[in-house]
């Protein structure tokens, strides 16, 4: 099959409400869904709603989604053409994405030199620096304690020391001056090498109270490159995103189109195809390139509320060869969309993961309202994967209007059987920092503790 | 006298720090009430797995990487 065909039966390497995203976009397309699952997603929404399943493995993810010779199994027994790795898991793995290229199946992404590029994050700031999109004031990979110290005066305190290969906020320790830096590098190697692999460090400055700003960009193998549009997410805790948004409030004009432009040059530069979101901190009308991630984003859907653009659907159809649907100038946000994720935490008990049944759901409705995720009463949390449950994501034509409306579902939305951050999230909808958008990533910490 | 160290939580046990890393534990070795015997990976997190009985590792009734329900038996100690 030529690729400009589009394809035919694509493999979910997924689970939960992004594997059911997937597979809904599949259906829109009349494209074949074929889902894989573990031991404790026998009976799961992703698999009830794909045309066909596959069993992967036991209910751990390393012996399941985790599992890349099983998830190739899967594919070739199920006359898969092509495999969507959703977030998470084997989704920005280059050697999964090389093994599935090399199986003569279609990768939904980017190629996986690309992949390994970006994902690797002192290549990727060089990358960045090289296509002209600023980054943090900061070092290259540092050989020594010594070295470390040179560099961090060089960038000045405080600085954060980074591991390289690391990513979801892991591997980041902060230092405040020469003492701290020499006690933490040591720490911060060690650590880097038992959670990445490699122990290759580097240093960089620690902004105050930065926002965080995302843009989505999309990319097709025909040199269609665009952007669409930014995101706020900087309601985090522990580097962990638990509110995004998009537009970004209070983001000037020209600082937002100038970011979008570096985003989408950073894109043409690496050669990039399908989905992808440039991560930045914006501070006192500076912007900085923190890292690109080559997937799919949990926050995609206040994108595509803004926008109207389906992501997922874009994405299947570039990897499948065709142009993207529409051209930059086609791209107009229209009013505001918030996003909560729902995860399972006991939020009174520092935010500790609760796998349970759940015995009782109302979801909420109505205008602006959307729910993306895979539980229904009665189902089961696995103890085995992310607590992300559901994302509740709202619209309005305004900011007023899409906050009160996200009031309104948030009151409306119930789980019962399991603890779930929804309690949380029905007081952020009403802090001051939220409402009038001047929140940045110390704000959600500096309110919980 | 025997003592039977339970799973307070259901995940994936493991009796290593990390993969490359010795046991926590060796069998037959011997445990302090409160010293690390193992982790249950829990949604990504981590979690000590404590003795809460001094005593002698006797028989383990669970692998390294295996999945644990809440309550089950773990290891068996000789007290």
């Amino acid at each position: 099959m030529s690729p400009s065909e589009g394809l035919r039966t694509v493999l979910v390497a997924n689970r939960g409400e992004i594997a059911l995203r997937v597979v809904r976009a599949c259906r829109d397309l009349g494209v074949r869904s074929v889902a894989v699952y573990s031991d404790a997603d026998a009976d799961a929404a992703h698999v009830r709603h794909a045309d066909a399943a596959v069993h992967v493995g036991k209910s751990s993810a390393t012996r399941s989604y985790l599992n890349v010779a099983a998830l190739l199994a899967a594919a070739r027994e199920s006359g898969a053409d092509a495999v969507h790795p959703g977030y998470g898991f084997l989704s920005e793995n280059a050697d999964f994405a090389g093994a599935v290229a090399d199986a003569g199946l279609t990768w939904v992404g980017p190629d996986a030199a690309v992949i390994a590029r970006m994902g690797d994050k002192a290549t990727a700031r060089a990358t960045a620096e090289a296509a002209g999109v600023p980054v943090v004031p900061g070092s290259g990979v540092v050989g020594s304690t010594d070295e470390a110290v040179v560099a961090a005066q060089e960038v000045g305190y405080p600085v954060l020391v980074k591991a390289s290969a690391g990513g979801g906020g892991r591997g980041i320790r902060p230092a405040a001056d020469d003492d701290e830096l020499r006690r933490v590098v040591d720490e911060a190697r060690r650590e880097a090498a038992a959670a990445f692999g490699s122990d290759a460090v580097y240093v960089e400055r620690a902004l105050q109270r930065p926002k965080h700003v995302e843009v989505q960009v999309l990319a097709d193998r025909h040199g269609g490159v665009v952007h669409v549009g930014e995101r706020d997410c900087s309601l985090q805790r522990r580097r962990q995103k638990l509110v995004e948004e998009a537009p970004a409030p209070g983001l000037e004009p020209t600082l937002r189109e100038r970011m979008c432009t570096a985003a989408v040059d950073l894109a043409r530069e690496v050669g990039y195809v399908g989905a992808g979101t440039v991560e930045f901190l914006v501070e006192d009308g500076e912007f900085f390139f923190i890292e690109m991630n080559t997937r799919i984003q949990v926050e995609h859907p206040v994108t595509e509320l803004v926008t109207g653009v389906d992501l997922v659907v874009e994405q299947l159809l570039v990897a499948g060869g065709r142009p993207l649907s529409f051209s930059q100038d086609d791209v107009v946000v229209r009013g505001s969309a918030v996003e909560f994720r729902v995860n399972a935490e006991d939020t009174d008990d520092d935010f500790l993961p609760t796998p349970g049944e759940i015995t009782a759901l109302e979801l909420p409705g109505g205008p602006g309202v959307r729910v993306d995720t895979a539980l229904a009463v009665g189902d089961a949390i696995p103890p085995f994967y992310d607590s992300m449950v559901a994302k509740l994501a709202v619209w309005g034509p305004d900011r007023a209007t899409a906050l009160a409306r996200a009031r309104r579902a948030l009151a409306e939305y119930r789980v019962v059987g399991v603890p779930t951050t929804l309690r949380l999230h029905r007081r952020l909808v009403d802090e001051p920092a939220l409402v009038d958008g001047t929140h940045d990533i110390t704000t959600l910490e500096g309110l919980i503790g | 006298m025997a003592h039977t160290i339970t799973a307070k939580t259901p995940g994936v046990f493991y009796r290593k720090p990390s993969p490359d890393a010795e046991p926590y534990v060796a069998d037959g070795a011997t445990v302090a009430e409160g010293d690390v015997i193992g982790l249950i990976e829990v949604m990504k997190t981590f979690r000590e797995v404590k003795a809460d009985a001094a005593g002698t590792v006797a028989t383990w009734h669970v692998a390294d990487e295996d999945e644990v329900s809440i309550g089950q038996e773990l290891v068996e100690l000789d007290t």
